[in-house]
């Protein structure tokens, strides 16, 4: 296991379907042993990227290996990958105890571990009937379960928490902190950045197809929550003025208090002072992670909108 | 689990797909269906027509026992038959399932090819099973009433396994339609037009057309090897058969091509 570890590499990948460039130029590294969140709003190309990486969709340019080889030549692919693409990815007519197996014969892995896996997900006494009959949520089990077959170097799971209850939830999350401490590769997409940040080690960001962040997910909370500062002053429009000649921007909030973008509290305090400015309150604020992450798409979303219009 | 394992096989991939297969109870109940109609209809028929021999002289006229015993049943199984090759390949990707398969055998054409065998060898033995069957409880519904057949007169064994034969390539030519297609209903409607559409529209044009165009329609190239007797505006019953299996081949080795070409 040492110098096969399940990095997965994607290089410019590009995917065009018709006239709609789902993924553009995408290049990231995942690394084993902690829980890489991938991140982005509807449509931004999360699962066509896996798609690409498992090999059900050709890409139109790029390559994606996992330690170094593309996954189609993996000589056991169900303990390359593991994946969780769609909650509903079987045959209902077929019992989830022969949906496994049939899996388990395909990469001739022991029948052992079908039960393994179905005692792993809680899915023992339905394992028998007919999978048609699933809750979305013993669905997602299933689909984990097939995942888990091969103990794979690498999982990937697009949306896993999608329609599950508080305590699936929290069984996902555990379950996905468990396989990155056991050294695997945890490839885990969301559109929310919330969910991410209480499981993910690193984020990688991408809008419309393109990379738009990929650092460690402190890095991301830190330089992304670019903080703003309310100020409250009897001098209100004098200090404005102060600090728009320094760069900030101030506007009014809906309190009446000023809010300062652009220069932080300490700055803000030393300009007041300077200029014999009363302040009633000064207080630092941090932007929450889901408006973070709202910013950062729109900026995207922004970016397209006015290259076009500059044309 | 960390006991090394060793590469898989088409072997292990044959085993998964035969899994599959066993696993839904649609195998058994579309299998049912194909070999009720199948022996059932040649059972009617050969019943009834043994009834009338010898008050109806229009059945006594031109008689053959062999074709009273099979041919309505295939005419029925064929159907059967190229309807389970559709599904057998659609119902992955009706389910959702064809992603699943090919996330754990990426090497797609070693999947199929898999399935294709799987359903094959069944087909092929319930083919068999329903030639035989039609032509014995025929002959046994058809003995003491009108001459009846058996195995060991010109061409009859032929045209016995032949049922059988041409069962089968009707079932992978619906998997092979079913491949490029990915929708049952359009395989479904593309088997009707090959087998009766296009030989029908082949009748409404003069003969110097019609003619060739029906001895070499595969469909009906392939049937020849159920003919008891050589009609000369036919292809002899093997190179008849012969272009038909070349023809479902041709149509399953370009589906595999695209299979490997498209997104899944
Ligand atoms: N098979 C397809 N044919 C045509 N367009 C497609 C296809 N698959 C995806 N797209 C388009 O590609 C873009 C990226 O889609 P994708 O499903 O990868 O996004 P996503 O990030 O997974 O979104 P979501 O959060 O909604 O799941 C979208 O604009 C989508 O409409
Ligand atoms: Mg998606």
């Amino acid at each position: 296991m040492f110098n096969d570890v399940g990095v997965l590499e994607a290089r410019n990948l590009t995917k065009r379907y018709g006239a709609t460039l789902a993924v553009d130029d995408l290049s990231f590294d995942v690394k084993p042993g902690i829980v890489t969140g991938f991140l982005g709003p509807n449509g931004a190309g999360k699962t066509t990227t896996m798609r690409m990486i498992l090999g059900l969709d050709r890409p139109d340019r790029g390559t994606v290996t996992i330690d170094g080889h593309p996954f189609r030549d993996a000589p056991v692919p169900l303990r390359e990958v593991g994946a969780l693409l769609d909650p509903k990815a079987f045959h209902g007519g077929r019992s989830a105890y022969n949906h496994l197996l049939c899996l388990a014969q395909s990469n001739h892995l022991p029948r052992s571990r079908v039960d393994e896996v179905l005692a792993t997900v809680g899915l023992e006494t339905a394992a028998r009937r007919r999978a048609q009959a699933f809750s979305l949520g013993m669905g997602q089990r299933l689909g984990i379960a097939a995942a888990l077959l091969g103990d794979p170097k690498v999982l990937m799971f697009d949306e896993p928490v999608n329609g599950l209850d508080p305590e699936g939830i929290a069984w996902v999350r555990r379950l996905m902190r468990d396989l990155a401490s056991l050294g695997r590769t945890v490839f885990v997409s969301s559109h929310l950045m919330s969910e991410m940040a209480l499981t993910a080690d690193h984020v990688i960001v991408i809008g419309r197809g393109r990379l738009i962040r990929n650092e460690s997910t402190r890095e991301f909370i830190e330089s992304s929550s670019h903080a703003s500062v309310v100020v409250r002053s009897p001098a209100a429009d004098r200090l404005a003025s102060l600090v728009a000649e320094k760069g900030g921007t101030a506007t009014a909030d809906n309190t009446g208090a000023m809010v300062v973008v652009g220069l932080d509290a300490p700055q803000i305090g030393e300009l007041a002072a300077a200029a014999g400015i009363v302040l009633h309150e000064l207080a630092p604020q941090r932007a929450s992670l889901e408006q973070a992450f709202m910013e950062l798409t729109q900026e995207s979303v922004e970016f397209h909108a006015s290259g076009r219009v500059a044309q | 689990m960390t006991a090394p394992t060793r590469p898989y096989r088409f072997g292990d991939v044959i085993l998964s797909e035969w899994t599959k297969f066993r696993s839904v109870r649609s195998t058994y109940w579309t299998f049912a269906v194909a070999i009720v109609l199948g022996i059932g209809l040649s059972a009617l028929v050969s019943g009834i027509s043994a009834n009338h021999y010898h008050t109806d002289p229009t059945i006594r006229f031109g008689w053959n026992p062999v074709q009273r015993s099979l041919r309505p049943g295939w005419f029925l199984a064929q159907l059967a038959f190229a309807v389970l090759g559709v599904m057998t390949v659609t119902s992955e990707y009706s389910t959702g399932m064809i992603r699943t398969s090919l996330a754990a055998v990426p090497k797609r054409t070693r999947m199929i090819l898999a399935k294709i065998l799987v359903f094959g060898v069944a087909a092929l033995i319930v083919g068999e099973g329903i030639g035989f069957a039609a032509f014995a409880l025929g002959q046994a519904l058809i003995h003491g009433e009108a001459p009846s057949a058996s195995l060991g007169q010109h061409n009859v064994l032929r045209v016995v396994v032949g049922t059988g034969l041409y069962l089968l390539f009707m079932g992978l030519l619906g998997s092979a339609l079913a491949i490029l297609l990915r929708h049952a209903a359009a395989g479904i409607a593309f088997v009707v037009g090959i087998l009766f559409i296009l030989p029908g529209i082949a009748q409404a044009l003069p003969t110097s057309w019609s003619q060739p165009i029906e001895k070499y329609w595969p469909t009906n190239a392939g049937q020849q090897l159920m003919a008891t007797h050589r009609d000369p505006h036919t292809l002899p019953a093997w190179a008849g058969f012969g272009e038909f299996a070349v023809f479902v081949v041709i149509v399953a080795v370009v589906a595999v091509i695209l299979l490997e070409r498209r997104d899944a």
